[in-house]
């Protein structure tokens, strides 16, 4: 069995500080990331509302 | 279809095969077959995982759906940007640090061996029986337009895609689904393009149209649990349908582990978190720019023309006839007060444009019902034709309206994403077989080509009865929902399994692996007895509902009857 199936095997595993980089211009950190993800979602959100109330 | 269509869809077709076989003909290890390479970056990870989701029923069925409905069916994905931000934030970084292949050794980490067992089974059995209907539902869509052999359609289809997945294993599947990916859209813009142009009438008066007759009401916010598609039902559902799909379905973890670092990964799915909503709004705007056009362009009563043509020529063939005509009359009929509608509206005549919308309004649901009866008509006759020609309204727009070469690249690209979401599929049933069944349990210690080798052969098989599965399949309608409710039956368990090991951290392996046991009893009963008490009948989609909180109330309770003498494994849930 390889190491991976350990119980315990990736517990010590110190986390990847680049991957806690988003290396992204104008989002820094990940929070910056889900927040900009969510307002394009209330944004898509709100333009459909838009279209709708536009053609009904 | 002409010789050039021909050379477009085989070219095409076989080119990218080829492509993804050659580029990944040598794997050193397990880790190659299984996650690539890991140089993958976050534009192909994240088209990767579009295409697993958006098979060829996708690009068949939502415009046909846009069509006859409208844009409401785009509420269904407003829960996936949501789950995605919660994967991307919580499941994603313990995948990735316990460097899992697949998402159910991570329930070994997590529990314990019988769990991870457990989950892995659950996917097999759930995914296993699914796999036939990727490449047998657009198979029969295509065979029936086109008027080629269903059986050797399903044949031909599913030896390429097996070809280059067990030969490229896990990076042949993402470097396909790219250029798969640029194949459908390229020939999806081309057909709005197209479907622009030839429209009569502005876009202005397109829309006017289309909103006039409520196609263009994306958005309800009405709290009827009759309703299917609202706001809520979307946010809620479609949040933990997502969830369930990309958290712990081994076909989509598959797809995002193979990014080159977590950020990747990350972005990759964002990348889906942010450009799903408005690729379904295209897909169904598509479908309902093709409804304005038949409003100018009369179109058949029935879209499945062969299964027309055949009820014509048999006993109800002079009643089909007789509400052929009736129908051109009553299509007639309304484009006249579609005209008067829109002249009414160009002159600013308020009134009159009222008037007639409602005129065509009534004319509309005249022509619909006269398209209902004959429906019942040809069921009457042959039970075995699906009365639902929605999924065929697309696919005859392709064929008689666009120009030679760009028909074969849109049946090409139809090919393509019954090509790429199976591929994903066999590809996650070979390595979930692998590395959780037969180096778990079989050969524990052997070399990395072992292994690969073993994924081949278990990803050869599972294509194998993929093949056999879709050959020996009819009744596409009944299938569909079969395979649906097999997924419903099974899925809220592996949901559950999952969301307890991640938030609920007092729970230990065997209150979880009871739990699950006795939850998938549960949603089995409950399934069984509808059979025996049809009053207890109600929707499949309850199911994932009631297994989902049934499995995380039990372990709960499980775990406190236990105690502490459990010693919990929690080694993952810390950050």
């Amino acid at each position: 069995m390889k190491s991976s199936e350990a119980n315990t095997a990736s517990v010590d595993v110190p986390p990847d500080n680049r991957d806690e980089l988003t290396s992204l211009p104008w989002l820094r950190t990940w929070r910056g990331v889900y927040l900009f993800v969510f307002s394009c979602f209330v944004l898509w959100v709100v333009l459909l509302l838009a279209l709708t109330m536009s053609f009904s | 279809m002409n010789p050039l269509d021909f050379v477009v869809l085989i070219g095409s077709m076989v080119a990218i095969a080829a492509y993804g076989a050659w580029h990944t003909r040598r794997h050193r290890n397990l880790n190659h077959y299984l996650r690539g390479d890991e140089t993958v970056g976050w534009l192909t990870i994240g088209i990767s995982v579009a295409a697993t989701q958006a098979s060829a029923i996708t690009f068949i069925s939502t415009p046909g759906q846009g069509y006859e409905s409208g844009l409401d069916f785009v509420q269904n994905y407003f829960g996936m940007p949501l789950a995605l931000i919660l994967i991307a934030a919580v499941f994603l970084p313990i995948y990735r640090r316990l460097n899992v292949y697949t998402a159910y050794e991570y329930l070994g980490h997590r529990f314990d061996a019988k769990t991870r067992l457990l989950g892995a089974a659950l996917f097999l059995v759930s995914r296993g029986l699914a796999a036939g209907i990727t490449i047998y539902a657009p198979a029969i869509i295509l065979s029936t337009v086109l008027g080629w052999r269903l059986d050797l359609t399903i044949i031909l289809s599913g030896l390429l895609v097996i070809i280059y997945t067990v030969a490229g294993g896990s990076q042949a599947v993402t470097l396909t689904q790219k250029w798969q990916m640029a194949v459908i859209f390229g020939g999806m813009v081309a057909a709005f393009v197209i479907l622009l142009v030839k429209l009569p009438t502005s876009l202005g008066d397109a829309f006017t149209v289309a909103g006039g007759f409520k196609k263009l009401d994306a958005v309800s916010f009405s709290t009827d649990i009759h309703r299917r598609y609202t706001f809520w039902t979307g946010l809620l559902g479609g949040f933990f349908l997502s969830l369930s799909y990309f958290g712990t379905d081994q076909s989509q973890v598959q797809r995002y582990l193979s990014g080159s670092s977590l950020r990747e990964s990350r972005l990759g799915l964002m990348f889906n978190a942010v450009l799903k909503i408005p690729m379904q709004f295209f897909i169904l705007l598509l479908g309902v720019m093709v409804f304005v056009f038949y409003q100018f362009e009369q179109p058949p009563v029935f879209f499945n023309h062969a299964a027309w043509q055949q009820a014509v020529q048999h006993d109800p063939g002079a009643k089909l006839q007789a509400l052929q005509q009736e129908f051109t009359t009553a299509y007639t009929q309304k484009e006249q007060w579609i005209h008067q509608w829109l002249d009414a509206k160009h002159a600013g005549n308020l009134e009159a444009g009222a008037a007639a919308r409602a005129q065509a309004l009534a004319a509309l649901e005249h022509v619909n019902a006269l398209r209902d009866e004959a429906r019942n008509v040809m069921q009457k006759e042959d039970p075995g034709v699906t009365s639902n020609d929605a999924d065929y309204v697309f696919v005859t727009f392709v064929l008689d309206h666009l120009p030679h070469g760009l028909i074969g690249l849109l049946i090409a690209a139809f090919f393509a994403a019954a090509l790429q979401s199976k591929a994903a599929e066999l590809s996650a049933l070979g390595s979930t077989t692998t590395v959780d069944f037969y180096r778990h349990l079989v050969k524990r210690e052997a070399s990395d080509a072992h292994y690969v080798s073993a994924s081949k052969w278990f990803t050869l098989f599972w294509g194998l009865v993929a093949i056999a599965f879709a050959l020996f399949a009819n009744l596409v309608e009944n299938l569909i929902q079969a395979v649906n409710i097999v997924g419903s039956v099974f899925y809220p368990v592996v949901l559950a399994l999952f969301l307890v090991a991640f938030f609920i951290k007092r729970v230990g392996g065997t209150a979880m692996f009871w739990s699950a046991l006795a939850a998938q009893l549960l949603v089995l009963v409950v399934y069984s007895l509808h059979y025996r008490f049809p009053e207890l009948d109600f929707s499949y989609l309850w199911y994932n509902f009631i297994g989902c909180a049934a499995c995380v109330l039990l372990s709960l309770v499980i775990q406190a009857v236990l105690g502490s003498t459990n010693k919990l494994r929690t080694v993952t849930s810390d950050k």
